[in-house]
C-alpha cells in the first residue's frame, strides 16, 4: 500500500486479544484507509467481529477481556489510559448484525445520539434527523411518519434507520457487523447503495460472510482464518479487493474465495 | 391397534385428572370469595365504608381502617420501590457477576423467607424505639417496605433482564454512558414489569398484620391520622382485634371487614395483571 501515513484512519499493530484466558486473535496488523470501504471476510469464529469491537472497545461490555498491542485511531491509541471511551464511541459508530432500533419513534431513534450530547433545540434536532435519514436513504419512505414507532418498519428499513441513528452522531468511522445477514436481497442492495454514497464522508469497515458482497462494496479486503478450533484468529492476507479476489498471494485465501471451504 | 387405543384412553384419563387437580387448586379461592360475599356482603353499605366505628366498634363503619391501610400502602411504595429498583439496577447493570452478587441474591432470597412477625419485632426495635419514631405510620411503612423489598427487587431484576441486550449495545455504541443507557433505554422498557411486581408487593403489604401490630396499628382511634408520626388503624389489624378482642361483635361486621380487605388485595393483583397484559400486547421485541 502506497498511501501516505496520514490517510490511515485506523491501525492495528501487533494486536493480540484474549477473552478470559482464551486467545482469540494473534498478531493482527491492519491499516485501514480513510474514506474507503474495507471488508473483513473469513469463516465463522475466525475473529472478524472481534476485530471490529476492538476499535470501538465494545468488547468491554461483554466481560473480562485483554488487549495487547496497539489500536490507533488517527494515530492516537484507543487503549491509552486517558482515552474517553464514550467519546471514542461517538467517533466510531457501529451497525449490528440484527437491526436493533429502540422501541421509540423513528424520530426519537435518530435523535437519541444528538440528545445524549446535549443538543435539545427542536430546530437543530429536526435538521439532524432529516439529514441523517436522507444520508441513509430512508427519508423519502418515512418523512410523513416520523412519529410512528420504529418497530413498524420492515427489517431493511430498520437497518437503514440504525445507520441513520449512527450517522446522526457524526462519527468518523462506521463499523458494520454483517449488516445484511438478516435482510432480503432488495434490502441488501439498498444498504450497499447507501454504503457507497457514505464512503466519501466516512471510513467504513464491514464484516461479511458474503464474498460477493465484499467484492461489490469494498476497496480493501482482509481475509481472516483460524487454523484449528481453539487456535487464535489471524489475518492471513490483506490488500486491494481487486487483487484478493483475482490473484491472492496465499493458498488459503484462494481456497476460501473459490469456495473450497467455509 | 390396541396399543394405540390404549394410549388414547390413557391420554384422556391423564387430561381429566390434571384438569381436576387444577380445579382443586382454584376452588378454594373461588370458595373463599363466594363465602365472604354471602356472609359479609350485606354489611357492605356505603356507610360501612365511609363512617367511623361506633359503640365500641360493634356498630358503624371501618373508614379509618381503610384510610390507614391506604396510607400504609402509599408509604410502602414510597420506600420500597425506589430502593428496590435501584438495588436491582445495581445488581443487573453495574455489579460484576460473581461471589458478591451471589451472596447479595442469597440474602435477598432469605429476606423473602423471614416470617413477618420477625419484621414486626425488628421494626419495633429499630424504627419505633431506637430511631424514636414511635408507633407511627412512618415506622409501619418502613417495616412493610423492608418486608416487601425482596419481592420488589426480584421483580425489578426480572424486568431489567427482560430488556434485550441489543438495546444496551445500541445505546453504548452511540456514545451513551452506562447511566444514560439505563436512564433512557433500559428503565423505560422495564417500568411495566417493575410496576407489576410493585403492585403484587403492595397487595402483600396491604394484607400484612404481624408487621404492623407493633409498629403502627392502633386498636381504636377517634380521629384519622394527620401526620406520618400518627398511629393509624389498618384493615388486617382491625379484623384481628374485632375477631379476638371484642366480645359480642356482630358477625356481619367481621365478615364485611374481611371482604373489604380481600377486595382491596384482589384489586391490586388485578391491576398488576391488567398492566402486564397491556404491556405484552404493546411489546414487540
Amino acid at each position: 500500500m502506497v498511501t501516505a501515513e496520514a490517510q490511515k484512519k485506523v491501525q492495528l499493530q501487533e494486536v493480540n486479544f484474549y477473552y478470559g484466558d482464551f486467545k482469540a486473535l494473534e498478531d493482527i496488523n491492519l491499516d485501514i484507509e480513510a474514506n474507503k470501504v474495507t471488508a473483513l471476510i473469513g469463516p465463522s469464529g475466525c475473529g472478524k467481529s472481534t476485530v471490529l469491537r476492538l476499535i470501538n472497545r465494545m468488547h468491554e461490555v461483554a466481560g473480562r477481556t485483554r488487549v495487547e498491542g496497539r489500536v490507533l485511531l488517527d494515530s492516537e491509541d484507543v487503549y491509552s489510559p486517558g482515552m474517553d471511551v464514550v467519546g471514542l464511541r461517538s467517533r466510531v459508530g457501529e451497525i449490528f448484525q440484527k437491526p436493533n432500533p429502540f422501541p421509540k419513534t423513528i424520530y426519537d431513534n435518530v435523535a437519541y445520539g444528538p440528545r445524549l450530547q446535549g443538543r435539545s433545540s427542536r430546530d437543530e434536532l429536526d435538521g439532524i434527523v432529516e439529514r441523517a435519514l436522507r444520508q441513509a436513504a430512508l427519508w423519502k419512505e418515512v418523512q410523513n411518519k416520523l412519529k410512528t414507532s420504529a418497530l413498524e418498519l420492515s427489517g431493511g428499513q430498520q437497518q437503514r434507520l440504525c445507520i441513520a441513528r449512527t450517522l446522526a452522531v457524526e462519527p468518523e468511522v462506521i463499523l458494520m457487523d454483517e449488516p445484511c445477514s438478516a435482510l432480503d436481497p432488495v434490502a441488501t442492495q439498498q444498504i450497499e447503495d447507501t454504503m457507497d454514497s457514505l464512503k466519501k464522508d466516512y471510513t467504513i469497515i464491514i464484516v461479511t460472510h458474503n464474498m460477493q458482497q465484499a467484492a461489490r462494496v469494498s476497496e480493501y479486503t482482509g481475509f481472516m482464518l483460524i487454523q484449528e478450533t481453539g487456535e487464535p484468529g489471524r489475518l492471513v492476507e490483506y490488500g486491494l479487493t481487486s487483487k484478493i479476489f483475482t490473484m491472492p498471494d496465499r493458498k488459503e485465501t484462494e481456497n476460501y474465495i473459490t469456495g473450497r471451504f467455509g | 391397534m390396541s396399543g394405540v387405543s390404549r394410549q388414547l384412553v390413557f391420554e384422556k384419563i391423564a387430561h381429566l385428572v390434571l384438569a381436576l387437580i387444577a380445579a382443586i387448586a382454584v376452588a378454594p379461592v373461588i370458595g373463599i370469595i363466594i363465602f365472604l360475599f354471602i356472609k359479609g356482603g350485606p354489611a357492605l353499605t356505603p356507610e360501612f365504608l365511609t363512617s367511623m366505628p361506633t359503640n365500641g366498634m360493634k356498630a358503624g363503619g371501618i373508614f379509618p381502617a381503610i384510610v390507614g391501610t391506604l396510607y400504609l400502602v402509599l408509604g410502602t411504595i414510597v420506600f420500597a420501590v425506589p430502593v428496590g429498583t435501584l438495588a436491582a439496577v445495581y445488581l443487573t447493570e453495574y455489579a460484576t457477576q460473581g461471589r458478591l452478587t451471589r451472596y447479595i441474591r442469597l440474602a435477598i432470597a432469605n429476606m423473602a423467607g423471614v416470617p413477618s412477625v420477625v419484621y414486626g419485632l425488628f421494626g419495633l426495635g429499630l424504627f419505633v424505639l431506637l430511631l424514636q419514631m414511635g408507633t407511627s405510620l412512618l415506622a409501619g411503612s418502613l417495616t412493610l417496605g423492608l418486608l416487601v423489598l425482596p419481592v420488589v427487587i426480584t421483580a425489578a431484576e426480572e424486568a431489567l433482564l427482560a430488556v434485550p441486550q441489543s438495546f444496551r449495545q445500541a445505546s453504548l455504541a452511540l456514545g451513551a454512558t452506562r447511566w444514560q443507557t439505563i436512564r433512557r433505554v433500559v428503565l423505560p422498557n422495564a417500568i411495566p414489569g417493575i410496576i407489576t411486581g410493585t403492585v403484587l408487593a403492595v397487595g402483600r403489604a396491604a394484607g400484612e398484620t404481624a408487621a404492623i401490630m407493633f409498629t403502627v396499628a392502633a386498636f381504636f382511634l377517634p380521629t384519622l391520622p394527620d401526620s406520618p408520626f400518627s398511629q393509624a388503624m389498618a384493615l388486617p389489624y382491625h379484623l384481628y382485634t374485632i375477631s379476638t378482642q371484642v366480645p359480642g361483635m356482630p358477625e356481619e361486621i367481621k365478615w364485611g371487614t374481611a371482604l373489604v380487605l380481600l377486595l382491596l388485595v384482589l384489586s391490586f393483583t388485578l391491576t398488576a395483571a391488567v398492566v402486564r397484559a397491556r404491556f405484552r400486547r404493546k411489546r414487540r421485541w
